[in-house]
């Protein structure tokens, strides 16, 4: 209880659509962050991540549930009276004041004397690497700097919890990458907890404590980045979070069988009943001659070059589309297949992830 | 000068030229007229005698004869009267229009079309009717006495025509959509994550109206007020319906001088008083609007 800084308790909000028809963005969400966290709400658009950072903020009530901020119940406070600071998406920085009257704005609004404001308004700017650049207007920022101001904006009052939404989604490809260290370091820094939305899977494993998986308003997955990769909960976690190879079948001692007669070996010896095995596409390699490991015969329909690895994209023979990945350095077995067209693509049955049915 | 350069300037004279020849013509002329005529001595029957009489701008600062002898500020006092009028205009206009654009800016598309048709409908009937409308309404044996002597809220009819709030009232009918589009304009282009922003870092309803939304939508507070207060100014139809005999402002003054009066020379001078405060004001206007009018809102 006293290592978590904001609660949720069966937060449940539905929308109405124009058709007239419900839209539940939060089905009954139990959350709890903590001290010091950085989690990450990841989902594909229309799956609640941003009303539950709304809900959080105040600017979404809930239908029913509680929300607790470090333990005081924030359910029914305006967003204004929350002890939370929010990075919009889209920056939302005040055109009509400076890079300084925007970064103090909380201060002044808190009634804290000019001196003391202008004080820590460089200190701020300085955490954010834009010393010096109060007198500019947001506009002569460049976007990457705009979004440093909005976080100076944000942090400058010592919330209990940042919140961020998409907040890296219109910067290029490079200041992203920057960016997504800056705000881990700055959060490891700043020792206050972070709620950062995204539909960046790549985004949300790179920077995060914990990462929770939404998907039609409910918590799909809740855990660091690593078991949600490795041990991903359902087939929905599975396919989103990364590349996957999924096989629905049934589970007898050390194997899998599908529907199309595939044998897959795992290492889970205790499974039964109907399940899904999960091959990442790194997992496989290239068998050679004398390799005894289990492995997969496709034909191969692409082999794509992305610079670090090779992709192939094969079938099997009952017409399963199958994708993995060769480190590039390999690149003379690739030389090979890519004249056979066939590939036999061998893996490691311990590195096959088994999804119980009843969570697919 | 590069050719396509040179093509260019030649297809932008082309088409400005036409409209420069006819403000050159149909108001820089007349104006150099006016600016004439306001220094020269009335003739006895109208027209204008050729003679130096600066007397006419003496005249309407209340020095009714060139011995300066006299003094009877009266046409002063219709001056400040018609900015007092004006004013009230700009201000109670702003009242409708401001929370009324909040209103339709949040409607459907479909919805703030309609609105915004209904607020450009009185254009499709003549002014001078709608005016006379009101004369039936607030006269005194009009509506809104009938139904106050029917009810017995009073037991003589008010004075509501031939006052000063009579003629307001009908500048406020007339220059309500001048007013409203400008003011919409900046209202609908307001960006409301802006707003959440504000209340995100703390502060409330009303601080956020005075610091984000009231100085981001003052250029359209501004451009209503000037394009009010303007026209409202030299208006002449208005009094002149609604005040009836009673009520003066420099527009019935400046048409009667050179209707009625036929002091062409006085009247011309009135008119380029009137113009030299307007140009102060759009001055004003455009510097201030020009150091991004905002931060002069926002007292910083």
């Amino acid at each position: 209880m006293r290592d978590s800084i904001v609660r949720l308790e069966k937060a449940a909000k539905a929308f109405g659509t124009p058709e007239g028809q419900t839209v539940t963005a939060l089905d009954a969400i139990d959350l709890t962050v903590r001290r010091n966290e950085f989690l990450t709400l990841l989902g594909p658009s229309g799956c609640g991540k941003t009303t539950l950072l709304q809900a959080i903020s105040g600017f979404v009530e809930l239908d029913s549930g509680r929300i607790l901020i470090d333990g005081e119940d924030m359910t029914d406070r305006p967003p204004y009276r929350r002890p939370v600071n929010t990075v919009f998406q889209n920056y939302a920085l005040f055109p009509h004041m400076t890079v300084g009257e925007n970064t103090g704005y909380a201060l002044e609004v808190a009634g804290i004397a000019r001196p003391e404001r202008a004080k820590r308004v460089a200190e701020a700017l300085r955490m954010v690497g834009l010393d010096g650049m109060e007198g500019r207007k947001p506009r002569q920022l460049s976007g990457g700097q705009q979004q440093r101001v909005a976080l100076a904006r944000a942090i400058i009052a010592r919330p209990k919890l940042l919140l961020l939404d998409e907040p890296l989604s219109a910067l290029d490809k490079n200041l992203r990458q920057a960016m997504q260290i800056e705000l881990k370091t700055l959060q490891h820094d700043l020792g206050i907890s972070f709620i950062f939305v995204t539909h960046d899977q790549q985004e949300a494993l790179t920077m995060s404590d914990r990462v929770a998986v939404l998907s039609g308003g409910r918590i799909q997955q809740l855990d660091t980045p690593r078991a949600i990769y490795d041990q991903p909960k359902n087939s929905f976690v599975a396919t989103f979070v990364g590349a996957s190879n999924l096989f629905e079948g049934r589970a007898e001692g050390a194997r899998l069988v599908t529907g199309d007669g595939l044998s897959i070996a795992h290492a889970k010896a205790g499974a039964s009943g109907a399940a899904t095995a999960l091959i990442r596409p790194e997992q496989f390699f290239l068998a050679q001659q004398g390799d005894t490991a289990p492995s997969l015969d496709v034909d191969l329909e692409q082999i794509v070059f992305v610079g670090s690895t090779f992709e192939l994209f094969g079938r099997t023979a009952t017409g399963r589309r199958v994708i993995a990945e060769i480190p590039a350095a390999r690149r003379n077995l690739v030389g090979e297949i890519e004249q056979s067209r066939r590939a036999r693509l061998a893996y490691d049955p311990a590195a096959v992830h088994l999804i119980p049915a009843e969570a697919a | 000068m590069s050719s396509i350069a040179f093509r260019r300037r030649a297809q932008l004279g082309l088409l400005l030229g036409p409209v420069s020849l006819f403000l050159a013509v149909f108001f820089l002329g007349p104006l150099a007229i006016m600016i004439v005529t306001s220094f020269l001595a009335p003739g006895l029957y109208g027209g204008v005698e050729w003679t130096w009489y600066p007397h006419n701008y003496g005249r309407i600062l209340g020095f009714a004869d060139p011995m300066f002898e006299d003094f009877d500020p009266v046409y002063i006092a219709i001056f400040l009267r018609s900015l007092k009028i004006a004013a009230l205009t700009v201000v109670a206009t702003l009242l409708v229009c401001y929370p009324a654009a909040f209103c339709i800016s949040r409607l459907s598309e479909r919805w703030k079309n309609f609105c915004l048709f209904l607020i450009t409908l009185p254009f499709f009937t003549s002014l001078i009717v709608r005016l006379f409308i009101w004369v039936l309404i607030l006269r005194q044996t009009g509506l809104v006495n009938s139904v106050l002597l029917n009810t017995g809220v009073v037991a003589r009819p008010l004075e509501l025509i031939y006052t000063d709030g009579a003629i307001v009232l009908g500048m406020v009918y007339v220059f309500i959509p001048f007013m409203f589009m400008p003011v919409y304009a900046s209202v609908e282009k307001l960006d409301w994550t802006l707003v959440r922003a504000s209340l995100d870092l703390g502060a409330g309803p009303i601080r956020t109206f005075l610091r984000i939304i009231l100085p981001l939508t003052a250029p359209g507070i501004a451009g209503g007020a000037v394009i009010v207060f303007i026209p409202a100014l030299g208006n002449f139809v208005v009094p002149a319906i609604l005040g009836g005999a009673k009520v003066m402002m420099l527009g019935n003054l400046i048409e009667q001088q050179f209707l009625a009066a036929r002091n062409w020379p006085f009247g011309s001078a009135l008119a380029m008083m009137v113009m030299s405060v307007m140009l102060v004001l759009l001055c004003v206007y455009v510097i201030v609007s020009g150091r991004r009018g905002i931060d002069a809102a926002t007292g910083r």
